[in-house]
């Protein structure tokens, strides 16, 4: 081998050897701040059954958002003296919804959604129903659970 | 006293050779034609920068992010600081008039089409803070955590999180988890405070950087005039004391603005409350929004609204790069085309800004 030679193939391994620890190198400082940036998972409280209160702290055609774990449920308790429980997270953009009672639906301010008393999207640019939530009465008290 | 100030002078000179500077900016002209107007909005904007450090680091003197805290410490402001719903609206207004007078020197640079070689980077440059800004507007608003600004932030965010493959990591790392929370309001105010002012203060420095070393641009039917025929003002100072002078007049429109218009506060964001009616996106982002409600469910196999954001993505995109795509005008000819887009975009923009503004 001559000297030439020699020297080429020290100069590319060098080259080598400086672009893999630049590579590297970014490798180890980006990975902690990324991984710092990505919020830590919440231990959510899997709730499944939450006591939304006494039926008497509900008026007739009214609805009231409740905390469910950390989500809210919209609880309604409609003309004909029946409850009902839906999520209030508006399916189009996020938005919490609301019982409107001159309409007689569930409505979005944001976009103007509107959604029926079982939840099904009627109007507006929500592109699926609200999820169900269960009502059982238990004396005066009216709990609310998930579906099974 | 004259003594004193030539004695600076000349310590200063000795050092820093002050000499070359006097002299670079004595060569400085400014062309004189029937679109001169247009070379002051880029001050503007700086000025209304300027201001927005300015009131910005006065806010921050009161200001605690915490969603315990935010609307409370703003209430404290606007109601109890002496001057404080002053600066507050200012702050807000020079927000606003930024935006405004940076968007104004955008069209009018891609009109004059003063992107084309060699100012292709002061182009982009000058991109990216009119993006940065607004970033800022988006961040900024979510800060006085009140109804309207929580669930538009809810509504953005979710927006920015229907884009394919980064748009769900996108929005956690904008909300710092699913929902919007005190943990968005702690990223955003970071973003607001730290990031973004701290980038964007390295590329304005770039841009105003590249219009020293290049000098302003001439309108292409200007450049092919004769030396003599050209006419020019020299920057310094005639160019500069008018300059400060529409400074000084900006500075009055805001603040009748801020005295006659005050900002709001509206009602404290709850996260188990309903959304409130009238939420909508500040201006700037009111054409792109509108135009995403006409989009029908569904496109083919894919969401209207992810067609959408995309089709803006894209748009976008090709804004940004029109210096490299726009060939004929590079090779110093007329571009039509550029001018008909331009005219188009800015039809579009008004036209769905006031269709959003009466929705
Ligand atoms: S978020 Fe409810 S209609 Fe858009």
């Amino acid at each position: 081998m001559s000297d030439l030679d020699s020297n080429q193939n020290r100069r590319s391994f060098l080259k080598y050897l400086l672009s893999t620890s630049i590579v590297g190198f970014f490798a180890s400082v980006l990975y902690p701040i990324v991984s710092y940036l990505n919020p830590p998972k919440q231990n959510e409280v899997e709730v499944s059954t939450v006591l939304a209160g006494k039926i008497s702290d509900f008026e007739k055609d009214s609805g009231k958002i409740i905390r469910f774990g950390n989500k809210p449920v919209l609880v309604i308790r409609t003309e004909k003296d029946e409850f009902k429980a839906l999520s209030a997270v508006c399916t189009h953009l996020d938005c919490t919804v609301q019982y409107k009672k001159e309409m007689g639906l569930i409505w979005c301010a944001c976009h103007n959604g509107k959604y029926d008393l079982t939840g099904k999207n009627v109007s507006g640019p929500p592109p699926r129903p609200l999820e169900v939530y269960q009502i059982n009465k238990q004396g005066e008290n009216i709990f609310v659970s998930k579906k099974a | 006293m004259k003594k004193i100030i030539k004695n600076f002078y000349d310590y200063l000179d000795e050092r820093l050779h002050l000499e070359d500077l006097v002299h670079f900016m004595g060569k400085k002209y400014v062309p004189v034609h029937s679109h001169s107007l247009w070379y002051y909005f880029g001050g503007v904007s700086l000025f209304f920068f300027i201001v927005q450090v300015i009131t910005g680091i006065l806010l921050l003197f009161y200001y605690k992010a915490g969603p315990d805290l935010a609307f409370e410490s703003i209430q404290y402001i606007m109601s109890k600081v002496q001057f404080g719903w002053l600066i507050r609206s200012v702050h807000g207004w020079a927000a606003n008039l930024f935006i405004l007078s940076a968007v104004i020197h955008m069209f009018s640079v891609y009109f004059e089409k003063a992107y084309r070689k060699p100012r292709e980077l002061t182009w982009i440059s000058g991109m990216l803070m009119l993006f940065l800004g607004m970033g800022f507007g988006f961040s900024g608003y979510l800060l006085p955590w009140n109804e309207l600004s929580f669930f538009a932030t809810k509504v953005g965010s979710d927006i920015a999180g229907a884009v394919p493959i980064i748009g769900e990591p996108m929005k956690i790392l904008m909300r710092g988890g699913p929902d919007v929370t005190g943990a968005t309001l702690s990223r955003l105010f970071g973003f607001h405070v730290a990031l973004f002012p701290g980038i964007f203060t390295v590329v304005l420095g770039i841009h105003l950087l590249l219009i020293q070393r290049q000098g302003i641009s001439e309108p292409m039917h200007f450049e092919q005039l004769d030396k003599k025929e050209k006419k020019t003002m020299p920057f310094f100072p005639n160019f500069l004391l008018r300059d400060l002078l529409l400074w000084l007049v900006m500075l009055n429109v805001l603040a009748i603005l801020a005295v006659f218009f005050p900002a709001e506060l509206g009602h404290k964001a709850d996260a188990f409350g309903s959304a409130p009616e009238g939420i909508k996106p500040e201006w700037y982002f009111l054409f792109m929004f509108q135009s995403l409600k006409y989009l029908p469910a569904h496109i083919l196999f894919i969401e209207g609204e992810v067609l959408g954001i995309l089709l803006f993505g894209a748009a976008f995109a090709l804004w940004l790069i029109v210096p490299f795509w726009d060939r004929k005008t590079a090779r110093g000819e007329q571009n039509k085309l550029i001018t008909y887009i331009g005219i188009f975009v800015i039809i579009f923009i008004i036209v769905l800004t006031i269709l959003g503004w009466v929705a």
